[in-house]
């Protein structure tokens, strides 16, 4: 008699699913892949260009889509994993919509949420035209236009770095650890497209902890002439030209710096997905004092879970790049293959 | 005295810019850091002196005097402390919920205990 | 400026300002300084809107310039502070009307502390207790006298009699706001609107016609600071600070400010005369100065006191070109005569004047 397929569950379709789906289905096993927006992807369906080559981020779009083509994978979207049980040594997860999907295992991939900038009030954003999110800029981007509100051409662009992390005041402690990068890349990218313009990048700390991350800073001060000042930016204003006026302690001369900007560009932090930190409640999986799931070792068991059959993903479990995403959901799908196996 | 003699000679020996920090006084750190002990949360990123509304004016910086407290530079920290009005705009700022302004009081505190012998 | 991304934080921090019954503590500056202001909140309170206000003549200063001047402990202010809260208990009221700033900064900072360390609320209660043999019970709640002229803005503009218009060119007036460092920036929550867009005079201004002017050091201290007045030497700190807040609201061509506590109030007056003086320059339309008033003198104004009974005759910058503007007639030979018609001492040196 020949043994019933297995059958996993992905919760979450951006690029930890995706890649999960991909592998799992190249296994033989079949996948569900369970997406809440419209279209698989995640956050890379926003994003433009990639650090650190800047490559488009369209040639890891299509490789991910490439790999969720499987005739092993069915693709539900619109629909969001409410909660995981047990029933024997079945899973089942309780889906939106009132449905149920049944498996042997089920990876949990829900990835993360963008800060939302209105928490930080002192910097105006929703309220003063031209301040703006990271993301809001990769949009601006993908339209080949970095303009300001009223249409004009910024000539003096702000990079404001750790808005939402590292900060207790939004309850966020933890560190981003993109959005360093994601600057110096967005930098230079404003440079290119506006060579007249001036950029400055307000840091506390340049964590560039990627290859080739040091030499894209590097670059951008040698070919690029993007300022970096280290202090926090405490606030901002506009003057009647509308023009912002931040206010920052230049660090290093140890004195107040006031400067006026055209645009201001917020590099806001990761946090833990509400829909994930929903799932995560309902289903009694462990959360760190960062809110991110707790894996069930932070060495070589950061794809565990802890509960039997149940495995993470990606951003879910803490902040990371693409290429660790991607990395850390192979090594997911190694960690179920494994649990499969030994049922 | 030694200023006189310098006259005399038309130079003087110059002084060590180094921090000796096995020579400098951190009684007042002590002191600080058991009553404020958020004092020891500050990374250093000029918010607090950003916003601050004496700085803009007098020589005056709290996260340098954070780092003197820290150093025992006590010398420095003097001219520093006495320039806070306690305002507590920093207090918005502070991405490490240190209490800028309590840590600017028991500093002054500190300072005065020192000068009585009590510390 | 997109106005609905203020709305969305002011919906945050909205406070709870209760509707009647207030035991009202006064400032102790601010008869000196202006000295109709607190006689109309209390007027506007009792007589305009029929609300109770319980003054007790036993209490007494909080205590807070001693405080923030350091010759006044903690342990010490608390315990004043209690014995006003004794003294509210005592007849019978639950909710502060505070007249001041400082006070309220205090009185914030101190039910904060009590909250978050109940031992300093036990020690104070025996302090008290020992020292004068009271008993209190700790407030429901504190509002400021201006969360309480907020909350009561559109009662106020409907019985308006004047506006903040411009009454030739139909236009409304421009007002700059300024809250006042200790009304909200140690603890946003006790403010209304919180710290960044506080929402307290902006709300009276719109309300009564006005158009708020946000200009880049908004947020800026006005130089009062304590430390820096109280020693001749370190002025030039306060003054600094005031003209910065001046040169940054300039290129507006404000026609008032509306100011929150008594000591910005008086410094952002008083100094326009020093600047002048030290400097040569009058800020404002024509060089006119820009008139400093208290948000009671306001809701004065255009409830339709008279500007002389307010008491805006006590102020450096005179108004008399904003009360033009406003539509308010207003007789400047009778400016400094007692209600009898005996002249009163005349200030020297009003710009304006
Ligand atoms: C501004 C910015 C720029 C960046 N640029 C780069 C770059 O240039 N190069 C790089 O290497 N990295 C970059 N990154 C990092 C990159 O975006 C992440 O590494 C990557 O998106 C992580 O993928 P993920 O699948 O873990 O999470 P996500 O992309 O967040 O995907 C999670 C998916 O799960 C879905 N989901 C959530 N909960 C549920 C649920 N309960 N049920 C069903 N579906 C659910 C969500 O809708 C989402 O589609 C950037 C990050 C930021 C913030
Ligand atoms: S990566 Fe850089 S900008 Fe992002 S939180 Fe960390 S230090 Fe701040
Ligand atoms: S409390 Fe002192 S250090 Fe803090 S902002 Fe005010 S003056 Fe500056
Ligand atoms: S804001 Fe806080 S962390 Fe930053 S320098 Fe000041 S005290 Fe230190």
């Amino acid at each position: 008699m020949k043994e019933k397929r297995k059958h996993v569950i992905v919760a979450g379709g951006g690029v930890a699913g995706m890649e999960a789906a991909g592998s799992l289905a190249e296994m033989g096993i079949r996948v569900t892949l369970v997406e809440k927006g419209e279209d698989p992807g995640g956050h890379l369906l926003q994003w433009h260009a990639l650090f650190p080559g800047r490559r488009p981020a369209e040639e890891v779009r299509k490789y991910l889509r490439k790999r969720i083509a499987h005739e092993n994978i069915n693709v539900i979207t619109r629909t969001t994993v409410e909660k995981v049980r047990h029933h024997g040594h079945e899973i089942i997860a309780d889906l939106s919509g009132g449905t149920e999907e049944r498996a042997d295992a089920l990876i949990v991939a829900t990835g993360f949420d963008l800060f939302d900038a209105h928490r930080k009030e002192e910097y105006g954003y929703g309220i003063y035209d031209n301040v703006i999110t990271s993301a809001d800029l990769e949009e601006m981007f993908n339209g080949k236009r970095v303009v300001r509100a009223d249409g004009s051409v910024p000539s003096r662009i702000g990079f404001i770095h750790c808005v939402g992390s590292r900060d207790e005041k939004v309850n966020n402690n933890h560190c981003s650890k993109v959005c360093c990068v994601t600057a110096v890349k967005q930098a230079i990218e404003v440079r290119k497209l506006l060579p007249e313009s001036e950029v400055f990048c307000f840091y506390m700390d340049m964590r560039m902890f990627g290859p080739y991350y040091e030499e894209l800073y590097r670059e951008s001060q040698e070919v690029h002439n993007v300022n970096y000042m280290r202090g926090k930016v405490s606030e901002a204003s506009v003057n009647i030209n509308n023009r912002l006026v931040i206010k920052v302690e230049d660090t290093l001369a140890g004195r107040p710096l006031k400067m006026e900007l055209d645009l201001m560009v917020l590099m806001v932090g990761m946090e833990m997905s509400k829909p994930g930190a929903r799932l995560a409640e309902a289903s009694g999986l462990n959360t760190g004092i960062n809110r991110f799931l707790e894996s069930a070792d932070q060495h070589y068991g950061t794809n565990r879970s802890g509960v039997a059959g149940i495995f993470y993903a990606g951003t879910c479990t803490a902040p990371m790049n693409i290429t660790d995403t991607i990395s850390h959901s192979r090594s997911a799908v190694e960690e179920t293959v494994r649990y499969l196996g030994g049922r | 005295m030694s200023e006189q003699k310098a006259n005399r000679f038309g130079f003087a020996i110059n002084r060590s810019r180094a921090i000796n920090y096995d020579t400098s006084d951190r009684k007042v750190r002590e002191y600080v850091t058991m009553r404020e002990p958020s004092f020891r949360l500050c990374f250093a990123c000029g918010g607090c002196t950003a916003t601050c509304t004496a700085g803009q004016h007098a020589s005056f910086n709290l996260r340098r005097m954070n780092t003197y407290i820290r150093r025992g530079e006590i010398d420095s920290l003097r001219e520093e402390v006495a320039r806070c009005m306690l305002c507590g705009k920093c207090l918005l700022v502070c991405p490490r919920g240190v209490n800028t302004r309590n840590v600017v009081a028991t500093t002054a505190e500190a300072l005065r205990k020192l000068d009585r012998n009590e510390l | 400026m997109k106005p609905e991304g203020k709305k969305r934080i002011w919906a945050e921090y909205q406070k709870e300002i209760p509707d009647d019954h207030f035991f009202y503590v006064r400032s102790c500056i601010r008869q000196t300084f202006f000295a109709g202001s607190e006689q109309h909140f209390l007027k506007i309170l009792r007589e305009d809107l029929g609300k109770d206000v319980f003054e007790d003549p036993r209490h007494t200063t909080c205590t807070g310039i001693g405080y923030h001047g350091d010759v006044v402990p903690f342990e010490t202010i608390q315990t004043v502070v209690a014995r006003h809260f004794a003294l509210a208990t005592e007849a019978g009221y639950k909710h502060i009307a505070i007249s001041c700033v400082t006070s309220f900064g205090i009185y914030s900072e101190i039910l904060e502390t009590w909250k978050h360390f109940p031992e300093t609320l036990a020690r104070t209660r025996e302090d008290l207790y020992k020292a004068t043999g009271r008993t209190f019970e700790v407030p429901e709640t504190i509002s400021h006298a201006s969360d309480i002229i907020y909350k009561f803005r559109d009662e106020i503009a409907r019985k308006a009699k004047y506006n903040l218009v411009d009454i030739k060119t139909g236009k409304p007036l421009k007002v700059v706001e300024h809250i006042g460092c200790h009304y909200s920036k140690m603890f946003p929550k006790y403010g209304v609107g919180g710290a960044e867009f506080p929402h307290v005079l902006t709300g009276m201004i719109e309300a009564w016609g006005g158009d708020v002017i946000d200009y880049p050091e908004r947020r800026h201290c006005c130089g009062f600071g304590f430390r820096q007045y109280l020693v001749q030497a370190n002025r030039g700190y306060s003054l600094f600070a005031s003209r910065k807040k001046f040169e940054s609201m300039e290129p507006y061509q404000p026609d008032l400010i509306i100011a929150n506590c008594p000591g910005c109030t008086m410094f952002m007056d008083r100094w326009q005369y020093t600047i002048k003086e030290i400097d040569g320059i009058t800020y404002g339309a024509d060089g006119q100065g820009i008139p400093v008033l208290t948000y009671e003198e306001v809701a004065g104004l255009v409830l339709g006191y008279d500007p002389w009974d307010i008491g805006l005759q006590y102020h450096n910058v005179q108004s008399l070109p904003l009360l033009r503007r406003m539509g308010i007639k207003a007789d400047p030979a009778r400016r400094f005569l007692a209600k009898d018609g005996t002249p009163l001492p005349e200030p020297a040196n009003l710009i304006n004047g």
